[in-house]
């Protein structure tokens, strides 16, 4: 057994002619982990998995997953790695069933298929042909054959983008048994509850650099913790981070009586990433100049932070 | 969505040699024909059409008597024994050429391709899959065009071994090469969508100047000399040195049935092909 890590990734750049997409990215992935990669769209984070996968050549830097370049990617190493794609449009002319038959039949060691059916909860539906699946259940059969061939490591892009809150929690449950046997997972995801519920550890990807990494929990520097001040005046919502709250509130009803609206949040898991991917555009902002700087995460923090 | 129990059993020795690709060729086979058959445009567009013309093409100009009659309007051959050659070179080139060519564009474009590309499927697996669909679908055309011939149409097919093995030589290299070439022009359409655009068109265009639907004598010659250098003119050709009386030979533009030039051109095709599909064949564009 050898013991280096699942991933390895050092320096990783990708550039399109100008345009660099990937920013010199490190980070390693320990066997039997499951780590997530966080970020806006166009944030880098499917560049990065996509060469992982030995979808995508890299410009620079070295990329070592489960021992080998997936430059260099052999039919005995792909039979080794579980991938669920971001999106798919196949015509979808095979019943759930035929396709996973066939799938498993690409693999050594495959699942047997009625486990897998069961698993991602498509018994009742083997029999129909996944054109006329829901895009839910479609994305199901996607999980499916990601895991039908028993991957030592299984890469999850958006997997629960169009499921409902419970097939989601089915999924989960799902990448938890997974998990369990000792499956190392890589999952970039959009929703910051599933990356908290799911992974060991996570990285945040924003304008091509990885701004932060460690385990969810502990994301975002001290800075990102401090707790916000939310009320509403005449101008409208209002907002202001502080240390001290508790002062901030009582000057400010000093100041201007009751106001409406007053909460004292302390940042979720949601707030600290926005907070982290704000810090990170503005500084790439002020190096390119103000046309750098995409949509105005203030708004994306208010409007956020209003569910919370 | 239980959980996906049952521990790992030791994983069987994995052997990744030529019995897997072709073992997983044969499966791709069954896996790609009943697809074939399960997509109604294909199997109209590519199976049925040729079928179809022939039927329209024997009732309409039986009115004009044999082709080839004596003045007096005795001998000669009917008009569906006339575009029989001519129906199955088209259902090669369909079969083959379109049907390969329109639906590995749209393999490319949906993410099936993709999809495949991450799985542990060799590639000459995926291209045995694509050749036996194209074998198993084409043969079965070429038996419906035949059987419809004889029992609709009365035309009798030659009884002389001699004849039959022409066709079977003319057939393999034609459907061959249609495939090989059908794989090549994948890479051309820049979209799943635009793949039945770009590739039905020239094709449609070349059946007509290769006198599959019209006599090729009837072409200028300069029309004669395009067509002969694309594979459909000498598949047609070949077909026609199989399946009408020798007699028909005179009617070539050269007074003979010239198979050697038959070989000589699909076997360049073939190469050609071969060439193109090992140079520009991918899973997917890497960098797109």
């Amino acid at each position: 057994m050898t013991l280096s890590p699942a991933v390895r990734v050092q320096e990783l750049r990708k550039s399109y002619g100008h345009f660099t997409a990937v920013d010199g990215v490190s980070f390693e992935i320990e066997r039997g982990e499951t780590f997530a990669l966080l970020g806006p769209n166009g944030a880098g984070k499917s560049t990065t998995v996509e060469i992982l996968e030995g979808y995508r050549e890299r410009s620079g830097g070295e990329v070592e997953v489960l021992g080998a370049d997936p430059r260099h990617a052999t039919l005995e190493w792909k039979a080794r790695i579980g991938i669920v794609l971001q999106q798919t449009g196949e015509s979808g002319n095979v019943t759930v069933r035929e396709q996973l038959t066939h799938f498993a039949a690409l693999y050594p060691n495959p699942r047997p298929v009625d486990e897998v059916l069961s698993a991602v909860g498509l018994d009742d539906k083997a029999k129909t042909r996944i054109k006329a699946l829901s895009g839910g259940q479609r994305r199901r059969v996607d999980v499916a054959l990601g895991v039908i061939g028993r991957p030592e490591l299984l890469f999850l892009d958006e997997p629960t983008t169009g499921f409902d809150p419970e097939a989601r929690r089915q999924f989960w449950e799902l990448i938890r048994s997974l998990s369990r046997e000792g499956t190392t997972i890589v999952l970039t995801t959009h929703y910051l509850d599933e990356a908290a519920q799911l992974s060991d550890r996570a990285a945040v990807i924003a304008g091509g650099r990885l701004i932060d990494i460690g385990p969810v929990g502990e994301l975002g520097t001290a800075d990102a913790r401090v707790p916000i001040v939310r009320w509403r005046d005449s101008g409208g919502p209002r907002q202001e981070r502080t240390t001290e709250p508790g002062r901030f509130v009582a000057d400010l009803v000093a100041r201007e009586g009751e106001v409406a609206e007053l909460e004292v949040i302390r940042p979720s898991l949601e707030d600290i990433y926005l907070g982290l991917v704000e810090a990170a555009e503005t500084a790439a902002g002020e190096t390119r100049g103000p046309a750098g700087k995409p949509d105005d995460p203030i708004d994306a923090i208010s409007t956020k932070g209003a569910r919370s | 969505m239980s959980a996906a129990t049952s521990t790992a059993p030791a994983a069987r020795p994995a052997r990744f040699g030529l019995g897997r690709t072709l073992r997983l060729g044969a499966a791709r086979v069954v896996y790609e024909t009943r697809v074939y058959f399960r997509a109604g445009d294909t199997v109209f567009f590519t199976f049925l059409f040729p079928v179809v013309l022939l039927g329209i093409f024997s009732v309409a100009f039986q009115g004009m008597g044999n082709v080839g009659a004596n003045p007096d309007g005795s001998g000669g051959i009917s008009q569906a024994s006339y575009y029989l050659p001519g129906m199955i070179a088209a259902g090669i080139l369909l079969s083959g050429m379109q049907n390969l060519g329109v639906d590995i564009a749209m393999e490319r474009g949906d993410g099936t391709l993709k999809r495949l590309a991450g799985t542990p499927l060799p590639v000459m697996s995926y291209f045995i899959g694509k050749m036996g669909q194209v074998l198993v679908t084409s043969v079965a055309q070429v038996i419906i065009l035949m059987l419809l011939a004889k029992l609709a149409f009365g035309v009798e097919l030659p009884s002389e071994p001699e004849k039959w093995l022409t066709f079977l030589w003319v057939y393999l290299l034609g459907i061959v090469t249609a495939a090989v070439l059908g794989i090549a022009i994948s890479r051309l359409p820049r979209s799943g969508k635009s793949a039945a655009a770009v590739i039905i068109p020239p094709l449609l265009i070349l059946q007509f100047i290769s006198g599959v639907y019209l006599s090729f004598s009837l072409l200028p010659e300069w029309l004669q000399t395009v067509a002969s250098v694309f594979p459909l003119k000498w598949i047609a050709q070949g077909m026609r040195a199989a399946l009408l009386p020798d007699s028909f030979a005179s009617a070539e533009a050269g007074g003979t049935w010239d198979l050697a030039g038959v070989a000589i051109v699909l076997g360049i095709w073939l190469v050609v092909g071969l060439v193109v599909c090992r140079l520009t064949f991918r899973w997917i564009r890497k960098d797109s």
